[in-house]
């Protein structure tokens, strides 16, 4: 199992798949779309990669990962730090809760989980920035998020299926 | 064999126990994060710029091809709708043709005008003009990461436009980097005036594509069509930019539609008029510096 160097180190890249897609996806969100319309409900493609991981490999994105990039994704889209460190933590622990539901099921019992998932994680969001800022935003572009962000589920979730198959199918 | 099996679990509950522990206080520091980004808005600033200093060459990368991708689309849009353009381009040719005569002559008066008064002009404003590499879209938040910082000569607190329209104001500055908030966003407050009526405001965001003004005599005549251009009071930004026009007045709420197209910025001006700000949280070390 030890394998020589290279071995080790190319088994530790690839345990660093699911935590680099999230960045990817990180760094698209923040990307401008100059699509006319899109900017105000682009999707929360991160979430996506949050509960896909955390049902699929929970072993390569422990809670402490999930904070860390919460943290890197308020940074950089200059939301209010900690709000997306906490809706990624429990994005992760509610998906790892409900793992033995999820996980070995059709593709359309992970699609409706993420729906569960997904909108609970957007609505916390939305209540928590809302506090933040005292004053409630508008819940219209909330909703259109959200559907935009599960209608994007099974993109990323198929993209990242083939990841899967390709680079950690070893391990 | 019972007894190690026994040892076994009892290390299995404590290995649970430790990793709710770690769970709950990973959460307990998310809540300490928001509290601290509330109190010591310093220290997340730098936090911020560093980090945005950081990805700043990584968007600048990523973001070109997006740039490709807007202009296959308005392409398109562009060869359905040639004709009526040009037909419209025509008639606005005309009356512009006519503003242009206006223009001058006002020009001329002006001067003339200017001459007998001893006006003293307003000092003229230096330009960076520059690339957006980031929009952070979405329900939360309306900014945009720009690819000049403190070594382009941007500063917290200047005008960000594009043509003549104001986009929004710089919030936070890195070394190559930059946050441009959006006038559309929360915590987005401008001072304005209604070009007509003279009436003055604040132009306060809400995450909503149409910020409504605030601090509105109730008395106004505000219509939709009326122009809303900043009114220099505070000294963020020179009076007379444009800004939108009032798209609806309703339950004594009159929004306001701005000028600027977020989708079609790709790149934008910083403009440094020369004025001191009115940023509460530019320290004195930075006052020195201008």
């Amino acid at each position: 199992m030890k394998g020589t160097l290279l071995q080790r180190m190319d088994q530790g890249i690839r345990q660093f798949v699911p935590v680099g897609l999230t960045l990817l996806l990180i760094l698209l969100d923040a990307m401008p779309a100059r699509l006319p319309g899109y900017a105000p409900v682009s999707p929360l493609l991160p979430i996506i990669s949050v509960y896909y991981w955390s049902f699929c490999r929970p072993d390569l994105l422990p809670p402490a990962v999930a904070f860390a990039l919460g943290l890197v994704n308020d940074v950089i889209m200059g939301s209010p730090l900690g709000v997306s460190s906490l809706v990624y933590l429990l994005v992760q622990g509610m998906t790892l809760s409900q793992r033995r539901l999820l996980s070995g099921r059709p593709f359309m019992v992970g699609w409706l989980g993420f729906l569960v998932i997904g909108s609970g994680a957007i609505a916390l969001q939305w209540s928590m920035i809302s506090m933040i800022f005292g004053h409630f935003l508008d819940l219209r572009a909330v909703l259109f998020e959200v559907l935009m962000t599960v209608s994007f589920y099974p993109l990323v979730s198929w993209l990242f299926a083939r990841a899967q198959l390709a680079l950690l199918k070893s391990s | 064999m019972k007894q190690h099996s026994g040892t076994l679990g009892r290390l299995a509950t404590l290995k649970l126990l430790a990793q709710r522990f770690a769970f709950l206080s990973l959460v307990m520091a998310s809540f300490a994060l928001m509290l601290l980004g509330k109190a010591d808005t310093l220290l997340v600033e730098r936090l911020r710029e560093t980090v945005g200093d950081v990805v700043a060459p990584i968007l600048d990368v990523m973001s070109r091809p997006a740039g490709v991708v807007s202009d296959i689309v308005s392409g398109v849009h562009d060869l359905a709708a040639l004709r009526a353009e040009n037909v419209r381009l025509h008639e606005e040719n005309a009356t512009l043709l006519h503003w242009h005569t206006v223009a001058r002559q006002l020009d001329n008066e002006n001067r003339a005008l200017r001459g007998q008064l001893n006006f003293v002009p307003d000092p003229d404003p230096s330009f960076i003009t520059t690339r957006v590499i980031g929009d952070t879209g979405g329900a939360f938040v309306h900014s945009m990461l720009i690819n000049s910082g403190v070594r382009e000569g941007v500063r917290k607190g200047q005008a960000v436009i594009a043509g003549e329209v104001l986009v929004g104001r710089i919030a936070e500055v890195g070394q190559r980097a930059a946050r441009v908030l959006l006038l559309t966003d929360i915590n987005s407050h401008i001072p304005v005036i209604i070009e007509n009526s003279r009436a003055k405001a604040i132009l306060t965001g809400d995450n909503s594509d149409r910020p409504h003004l605030n601090y509105l005599s109730p008395n106004t005549n505000a219509a939709p069509g009326d122009r809303v251009v900043t009114s220099g009071h505070g000294g963020a930004f020179p009076p007379g930019m444009p800004i939108g026009v009032i798209s609806s007045v309703q339950d004594g709420i009159v929004r306001v539609e701005p000028f600027v197209h977020r989708h079609q910025l790709e790149y934008v001006t910083v403009v440094d008029y020369g004025l001191a700000g009115v940023l509460p949280s530019d320290g004195p070390a930075e006052g020195r510096e201008r």
